[in-house]
């Protein structure tokens, strides 16, 4: 295996390498594939056009490395990314080619990553064949704080990336990379940023969604950020204007438990709504019936499975948090939702139980959702 | 897939996710799977009836929606609920739409 990890669940693990137009991504995929750890990597290659070129810069070219070349993976190769991933598992199957033990998809600079996390993540036959693993973001320190400010692909390769390098910080002086730091740290403040020049195997490996072990460190940052913090109240960062647009980061804090069920029907019912203007939602749940905090992760409609997390970050605050990152969406209008949800689970589900509603004691706060049972 | 009536796949929606370690499901055994199943009928029934649509569960991996005049949708996973609900009215379920919300607020009251 030479030191790669293990595949999970025995599945493969699927890094999505995505980044702008001219971000440095396929520098960064041949840096990575030089590491030992990443010897059995398949690499596949979306490109937008014709011709594929990208493929050509990667000094190991080998059958292992498939370009998908009939478009955007994001819009139009959804089936070929289906069949190309199952191709090249029958024939590692059949012994047709040298067996690997990850894969990497590096996508068009232009590319919603989100199509391709979801099929992988729905595809029937995909999803017991292979897993997600980590999005690693490239994002140019000379053009991308304009990109994140005109383009909105940029924002939503950006708010689905678990790690972004940093590339071409050469080109610049070191405050715009402090300005574009902030930049991106605010708009997804839980990813792992990183210079390109740090970037290591490591940083494609360990799984893209919580694990108990790692949920707290992983919740704190999306809920940490930039900034300091109010308690009690939701904190608010814009960011960015796109077509009078403004990406918005922002974090509900709900003093009362949330009943799972209700929660659940809520988000997927905003999701299926609004999903293409929420590029991320995290959190960490205080679910009635529930002793420890459950942590929920999702880009756009995708919501990882949710975790049972071992323990409160903080035992003395056990409120529920929610980070979005959304578009043109208003905070005070999700927040209300949710709590208008959340009463009505309240009014028709038993209050006993595991379903039962306990309001907690002894937390005031001016951003407190309405108690249940008004 | 049930063995007897062919019905294929399960349902994977996040909200029931197949239990594993680490894993927050309420999809670990027939008991709290069937609670939980009425309780989620329960509310999005209170939510889809206020454009006149009414979901039940079949064999308990199946979902049927229909409306007043008896147009009927099938689906298994509730991933799907929203889009068929959605396909099944003119004007959508919106969580943010404000009237909406007021007609929720009334049934929770």
């Amino acid at each position: 295996m030479n030191g790669a990890s293990p595949p999970r669940d025995g599945k493969i693990p699927v890094n999505l390498l995505t980044g702008f137009l001219g971000s440095g991504k396929t520098t960064l995929l041949r840096e990575l594939l030089e590491d030992p750890r990443l010897k059995q990597t398949a690499v596949l290659i979306n490109e937008f056009g014709e011709v594929g070129l990208d493929h050509h810069l990667l000094e190991r070219i080998d059958e292992n490395v498939v370009l998908l070349n009939s478009g955007c993976v994001c819009c139009t190769v959804r089936g070929e990314l289906v069949d190309a991933l199952i191709d090249l598992d029958t024939r590692r199957a059949k012994g047709l080619i040298p067996g690997f033990d990850r894969v990497v998809i590096e996508t068009t600079g232009l590319a919603d990553p989100f199509p391709a996390l979801s099929t992988l993540r729905a595809h029937p036959v995909l999803v017991n064949h292979f897993s997600l693993d980590k999005v690693v973001v490239t994002i140019d320190a000379v053009n991308g704080e304009a990109q994140l400010r005109d383009r909105l692909e940029a924002v939503r390769q950006l708010a689905a990336a678990d790690v972004v390098a940093i590339t071409k910080t050469d080109l610049c002086g070191a405050d715009a990379v402090a300005r574009l730091r902030r930049k991106l740290a605010a708009i997804n403040p839980s990813a792992v940023t990183i210079l390109r020049e740090q970037a290591e195997a490591a940083h494609l490996l360990g799984g893209a969604s919580v694990s108990p072990d790692v949920a707290d460190a992983f919740v704190d940052a999306g809920l940490e950020g930039p900034g300091h913090r109010h308690e009690g109240e939701s904190r608010h960062h814009h960011h960015h204007a796109s077509g009078g647009s403004t990406v918005t980061s922002f974090s509900v804090i709900v003093e009362e438990r949330l009943d799972w069920t209700a929660f659940g029907i809520w988000l997927t019912m905003l999701l299926n709504r609004h999903g293409d203007r929420i590029f991320r939602v995290k959190g960490i749940l205080n679910v009635g019936g529930e002793e420890r905090p459950i942590a929920i992760h999702g880009v756009q409609r995708l919501v990882h499975p949710p975790f049972h997390m071992k323990a409160w970050p903080d035992d003395a605050d056990r409120r529920s948090k929610l980070v979005f990152i959304v578009e043109g969406l208003d905070p005070a209008v999700i927040k209300h939702s949710l709590r208008v949800f959340n009463d009505l689970s309240d009014r028709l589900l038993p209050r006993t139980g595991d379903n039962s509603l306990q309001p907690l004691g002894g937390i005031e706060g001016g951003d407190a959702l309405a108690q249940t049972g008004g | 897939m049930c063995a007897l009536c062919g019905v294929l796949g399960a349902d994977d929606h996040w909200t029931s996710a197949i239990a594993r370690p680490g894993v927050y499901t309420r999809n670990g055994d027939a008991a709290m799977r069937r609670r939980e199943a009425a309780n989620r009928l329960k509310i999005a029934n209170a939510l889809l009836r206020t454009r006149r649509l009414d979901l039940r569960e079949w064999q308990g991996g199946t979902y049927i929606l229909s409306n007043a005049t008896g147009a009927t949708r099938v689906f298994q996973s509730l991933a799907h609920m929203w889009p068929e609900a959605e396909a099944m009215v003119s004007s959508g379920f919106d969580p943010l739409d404000a009237d909406f919300l007021r007609k929720i607020e009334e049934i929770a009251r």
